[in-house]
C-alpha cells in the first residue's frame, strides 16, 4: 500500500491524518489551523483553532468571542503526535501565516493567500523551503503584473485631492480585511476626519484596541450631518456600490481598490469611476518567483487559475497539481467580477456554513 | 498619442452621456487639427486597415513575452480583448515615453502594408517598446481595426457642435458621407461653410421612439398619421447632380447592393433625397426580413440572388425637392410631395408608398395592431401630421409601436464567456428545446436581455454546474429555463433544429419553471408553419 501523503486534499480541507488536524476547514472539526482570518479560510464552528497571535483579534470578532483559541508565534513549533507544525509570514493580511508541516524529514508548505510585497502593515512574506508547495493562484495569468503600491497610493491621493477641490466626497471601496489597514498605512491621510462603513470601522476599532497602530475612524451612521461628506474621504466594503447607502454622499466619486482592476472588462462592469490596482494576492511574476524560492519538487496549485498555472509549472519543469476540490469545480469557480476571492464582508455573517464562496452580486439581489 | 489614450480610458470608463460629451469636447478643443481629424474618424466608425495579420500579432507578442501559445490564448479568454491582452502582457521596463502625436502613430502604420513580414515585425515591436501599457492598448486597437469605443454617432456630433460652437445638424451633416483624413482636413470638412458640400451626403435620419402607455395617450386622432412598420433596411434615397446614392441606416453607402433601384437615377428629378425602407419584394407583397436576409452582406449579387430576393422601396418621407432641404416643413407638406414623386413613378411596384392606415378612433388601431404580421410589418409608425423631420432619437411627435416578439420557454445548454465589459463572466449562452426523442435540441443563440444581478446569477449557476468543456463552449447542466423572444423564423438546413430565428433574445428568466416544462421544437415548428 502506498504511504498516505503528509497532507490530503479530502475535500473538506488541507488534511493531515498523521496528527489529525485540518488547514482552513470549512466544516466544523476538531483541530483547525488557519492560515488568516478572511472567512473563506477561518470558517465556523470547530472545537479548537489555531492560528498566528495578530489575526485572535478578528478571528474572535468574526467567529464568537468564546472560541477555543490557541495562537502562536511566526517560527514557533509545535508539535503534534510526531509532526511538527509551525507558521511562517505569508503577508496577505495581518495575522495571515503559511502553515509548514513536517514529518520524518519531509516538509510541506500550505500558503494559504499571500503576497510578496511589503504592505507596511502585515509582516511581510518569508519563503519557507519545503518538498511540497501549496500554492493559491488567483492571479496565476501573465496579464497580471502589478506596479509598486506606491504609484498606486498615488493615484489614490491625486484622485482624492481632485474630488475634494470639486467638493465631491471620495469614496473609496475596497475589502475590509486587509485592504483597507494596508490603504491607511499607504495613502496620505486627510487632516480631518476619515469616515467609514460599519463592516470597516468595527474591524479598524477592533484592530485598534489589540495595540495595533491604525488611525481613527468615523463611523457613518443615520445621523451624520451629509453636509460633513463634502470633500471628506468615505472608506467601504466592495458591497455598497449598488446599495442604497451610497446615496448620502451625492456627489460622490466612486473608487475601487483590487487585483481585479487590472481588467477593462472587470472595471466597467463595476461601473466605478476610478479602478486602483492593489491586491493583496501575488501577481504572475511573484507567483514564480515564490514557487521557484520554495524550492518544491512538487506543488499543488489551488484556487484561482489552477489548471493553467499547473500546466504551466509542468511545461516549466517543476512537477505540479491542481487541487480542484478547495472551491468548486472549476477554476473560474470564484467571483472573479466581483471580488478578490471569495472573502465575505458582512461580520454578522458568522453563520454560513456553505461551502460555496459568498457572492457579494448575490447577497445584495 | 498621451492626450489621446487618456481621452479613450476616460471615455471608456465613464458611462455617463455628459461626461463622454464633456470629455471629447475638452479633446476637440485642445488636440491638434490633425489629431483631430484622426480622432473624429475613429469616433466615426471609419477604420483604416493597416494589413495586419492578427495570428503573426499574437505570436510576436508572445513571443516578446516569452510565454506560450497557449497561455496568450488562455489570457485572451480572460481578458476578452486581443489588443488589452497584448497590452497586458509585453514586458515593460518603464522607459516606454514616446512624444509621437496620434498623427504621427497614424502614419507610422500607414508604412505597414508595403512592408515584409519581418519588417513589420520590427515595425511593431518598436512601436510597443515605446507605449506605456494604456497607449499600447489603443496602438493595438488602431493596427488591428477593431476601434470600438463607447460613444454613439449623436455624441461626438454634440461634443464637436459644443467645441466648435455650430448648430448640431450642421455638424452632423458634415460628418456623414465618403470622406478620407488622408484627403480632407478638420478645416475643411467641419468649419467651412458650404464648401464641403458632397452630392452623396445623407442627412440624418429621423427615428422614432417607442410608444409610452397605450396610444390613445397621444390624443386626438386626427392629428397623426399612422403607417405600418416595415420589416426592412431603413434607407435613404439620393439623387444629386444626375448620380444616385442609397444610404442605409448604418451609415453605409449601398448604392451597387441594391440594382433594382437604380432605375431611379432616370425617374427621380435632380435634388431628391427620401427616407424609406428597403424589403425585399415578391408579387407585389413584401416578405419577412430573412428573406432580404439571404443577400445582405453579399460580395457578389448573383442572378440567382436577385432572383431570389428581389428588393423594392417603400418611400415614406421626404428630405430634399428640387435641392432644397424641406426637413422643416410638416409631415402632411412633406408627404403631399412624396405623394405627387410617387405618382409620377413608372414602376410603382418597385417604388411603393407607404400607405396610411385608415382609422377614426384608437380603439380601431387595437384591432388591427394584432395583424401586423399578417402585414409583414412590425408594427405601427405614428406621425404627427405637423412634424417636422428631425435628427436622430427625438421624443414627441414620431413613436413606434412594435409587435411582442414571439417567443418560446427554453433551456439554457452552453455557455461561453463574454468579451469586453463580460469578460469573465458567462454570458453567451445557447438554448434549447425539447425533440420529440426527448432530448434537448439547441435552436437559438443569445446574448443580451438580462439585467447585470440576473447575469450574476446565471453566472453563478453556470461555474457552478458545468459538465463539460469543448474550447471555450461550457456544457451546463440543464436546468435554468428562459423565455426566448425572436422576430422571424425561417426553415434553415444549416442548424440541427431545422428552424432559425430572427434576432433572439432573453424576454425574461422563468424561475417558475423546471426544465420539463420547457418548449417542444414540435411548438416551434408550429410557429413556423404560421409565420413563414
Amino acid at each position: 500500500m502506498a504511504t498516505q501523503s503528509l497532507l490530503q486534499f479530502t475535500g473538506k480541507s488541507i488534511y493531515c491524518s498523521q496528527a489529525d488536524a485540518h488547514i482552513d476547514p470549512w466544516i466544523p472539526v476538531d483541530r483547525a489551523i488557519i492560515t488568516h482570518a478572511h472567512s473563506d479560510h477561518a470558517r465556523w464552528g470547530s472545537k479548537h483553532y489555531l492560528a498566528h497571535k495578530d489575526s485572535e483579534p478578528i478571528l474572535r470578532l468574526r467567529l464568537g468571542p468564546d472560541i477555543s483559541l490557541q495562537t502562536v508565534e511566526y517560527g514557533e513549533k509545535f508539535v503534534i503526535n510526531g509532526v511538527v507544525f509551525s507558521l511562517h509570514p505569508a503577508g496577505h493580511i495581518i495575522g495571515s501565516a503559511q502553515v509548514r508541516v513536517e514529518y520524518k524529514g519531509e516538509v510541506w508548505v500550505a500558503s494559504g493567500d499571500y503576497k510578496l510585497e511589503d504592505d507596511k502593515f502585515c509582516v511581510p512574506f518569508e519563503p519557507v523551503k519545503c518538498n511540497v508547495f501549496i500554492t493559491e493562484s488567483t492571479f496565476g495569468l501573465p496579464i497580471y503584473k502589478w506596479q509598486p503600491q506606491q504609484e498606486i497610493y498615488s493615484e489614490i491621493d491625486n484622485w482624492f485631492t481632485q474630488n475634494r477641490l470639486e467638493d465631491k466626497a471620495s469614496i473609496l471601496m475596497g475589502y475590509s480585511l486587509g485592504k483597507m489597514q494596508r490603504i491607511l498605512k499607504g495613502i496620505q491621510l486627510p487632516k480631518g476626519p476619515i469616515y467609514a462603513h460599519g463592516a470597516i470601522y468595527t474591524l479598524n476599532d477592533r484592530l485598534r484596541q489589540a495595540g495595533f497602530d491604525l488611525p481613527e475612524l468615523t463611523l457613518v451612521t443615520k445621523e451624520t450631518d451629509k453636509k460633513l461628506f463634502r470633500g471628506s474621504l468615505v472608506l467601504a466594503p466592495p458591497s455598497v456600490d449598488s446599495s442604497t447607502w451610497i446615496r448620502k454622499f451625492n456627489p460622490y466619486s466612486l473608487g475601487y481598490c483590487s487585483g481585479w482592476m487590472a481588467l477593462r472588462g472587470a472595471k466597467n462592469r463595476r461601473a466605478v469611476d476610478q479602478g486602483f490596482i492593489l491586491s493583496d494576492h501575488v501577481d504572475w511574476p511573484d507567483l514564480n518567483t515564490a514557487v521557484i524560492e520554495s524550492g518544491a519538487e512538487k506543488v499543488y496549485v489551488t484556487h484561482g487559475y489552477t489548471s493553467i498555472f499547473s500546466r504551466w509549472l509542468n511545461e516549466n519543469g517543476i512537477e505540479a497539481g491542481e487541487v480542484t476540490t478547495m472551491y468548486g469545480n472549476e477554476e473560474e469557480t470564484e467571483d472573479r467580477a466581483t471580488g478578490e476571492g471569495p472573502e465575505s464582508e458582512g461580520i454578522e455573517n458568522k453563520k454560513d456554513m456553505s461551502p460555496i464562496p459568498d457572492d457579494p452580486d448575490l447577497k445584495l439581489s | 498619442m498621451k492626450q489621446f489614450a487618456e481621452l479613450f480610458m476616460n471615455l471608456d470608463r465613464t458611462n455617463k452621456t455628459n461626461a463622454k460629451v464633456e470629455l471629447m469636447k475638452n479633446y476637440f478643443l485642445s488636440a491638434s487639427d490633425e489629431d483631430k481629424m484622426w480622432a473624429l474618424t475613429l469616433f466615426t466608425g471609419r477604420r483604416p486597415s493597416f494589413k495586419v495579420n492578427r495570428t503573426q500579432v499574437k505570436e510576436w507578442a508572445a513571443a516578446e513575452a516569452n510565454i506560450p501559445m497557449w497561455l496568450f490564448q488562455e489570457s485572451y479568454q480572460s481578458v476578452g480583448d486581443l489588443g488589452e491582452t497584448i497590452s497586458l502582457i509585453l514586458p515593460r521596463n518603464g522607459s516606454e515615453d514616446s512624444d509621437k502625436s496620434l498623427t504621427e502613430w497614424f502614419y507610422y502604420l500607414g508604412l505597414l502594408p508595403k512592408m515584409t513580414d519581418e519588417e513589420k515585425h520590427d515595425h511593431i515591436l518598436q512601436a510597443w517598446s515605446q507605449l506605456s501599457q494604456h497607449e499600447t492598448f489603443v496602438f493595438n486597437k488602431l493596427l488591428m481595426g477593431s476601434f470600438r469605443i463607447g460613444v454613439s454617432q449623436t455624441l461626438v456630433v454634440r461634443a464637436l457642435a459644443e467645441a466648435t460652437a455650430t448648430d448640431s445638424n450642421v455638424i452632423a451633416h458634415r460628418v456623414m458621407g465618403k470622406w478620407d483624413p488622408l484627403e480632407t482636413t478638420f478645416e475643411k470638412l467641419i468649419l467651412d461653410e458650404g464648401e464641403n458640400d458632397n452630392a452623396s451626403r445623407p442627412y440624418p435620419f429621423f427615428l422614432a421612439y417607442p410608444i409610452e402607455g397605450d396610444v390613445s395617450n397621444l390624443g386626438n386622432p386626427e392629428d397623426w398619421f399612422v403607417e405600418w412598420k416595415w420589416d426592412g433596411i431603413r434607407s435613404q434615397i439620393i439623387y444629386r447632380n444626375n448620380e444616385l446614392f442609397i444610404w442605409t441606416r448604418g451609415e453605409e453607402l449601398s448604392t451597387d447592393k441594391f440594382p433594382e433601384l437604380h432605375f431611379l437615377s432616370s425617374v427621380l428629378p435632380n435634388g431628391t433625397v427620401l427616407d424609406g425602407e428597403i424589403v425585399s419584394y415578391i408579387d407585389n407583397k413584401p416578405m419577412p426580413f430573412n428573406v432580404l436576409q439571404t443577400r445582405i452582406g453579399r460580395k457578389n449579387l448573383t442572378k440567382k440572388v436577385l432572383e431570389e430576393a428581389p428588393v423594392a422601396f417603400i418611400a415614406y418621407d421626404i428630405m430634399e425637392a428640387n435641392g432644397i432641404d424641406i426637413r422643416n416643413l410638416s409631415q402632411i407638406q412633406r408627404r403631399a410631395q412624396l405623394e405627387e414623386i410617387h405618382k409620377n413613378m413608372p414602376v410603382q411596384s418597385i417604388f411603393n408608398l407607404s400607405p396610411l392606415v385608415e382609422f377614426k378612433e384608437w380603439s380601431e388601431l387595437h384591432d388591427l395592431h394584432p395583424t401586423s404580421r399578417e402585414n409583414i410589418a412590425e408594427g405601427f409608425m405614428i406621425k404627427r401630421k405637423n412634424s417636422t423631420y428631425q435628427v436622430g432619437r427625438k421624443k414627441g411627435d414620431w413613436w413606434k409601436w412594435k409587435i411582442d416578439p414571439l417567443s418560446v420557454d427554453a433551456v439554457l445548454i452552453y455557455a461561453q464567456k463574454g468579451s469586453g465589459r463580460r469578460a469573465e463572466l458567462f454570458t453567451d449562452y445557447t438554448f434549447a428545446v425539447w425533440g420529440d426523442d426527448g432530448k434537448l435540441i439547441p435552436f437559438a443563440k443569445a446574448y443580451s436581455g438580462l439585467t447585470d444581478v440576473e447575469i450574476g446569477q446565471v453566472d453563478y449557476f453556470i461555474k457552478r454546474n458545468i459538465v463539460e468543456k469543448f474550447g471555450p463552449v461550457r456544457t451546463v447542466k440543464p436546468e435554468l429555463v428562459f423565455e426566448i423572444g425572436f422576430e422571424g423564423i425561417n426553415e434553415s438546413t444549416r442548424h440541427k433544429s431545422g428552424i432559425a430565428v430572427r434576432f433572439p433574445r432573453i424576454l425574461r428568466w422563468r424561475k417558475d419553471k423546471k426544465a420539463a416544462e420547457a418548449d417542444t421544437l414540435a411548438s416551434l415548428k408550429g410557429i413556423l408553419e404560421l409565420y413563414k
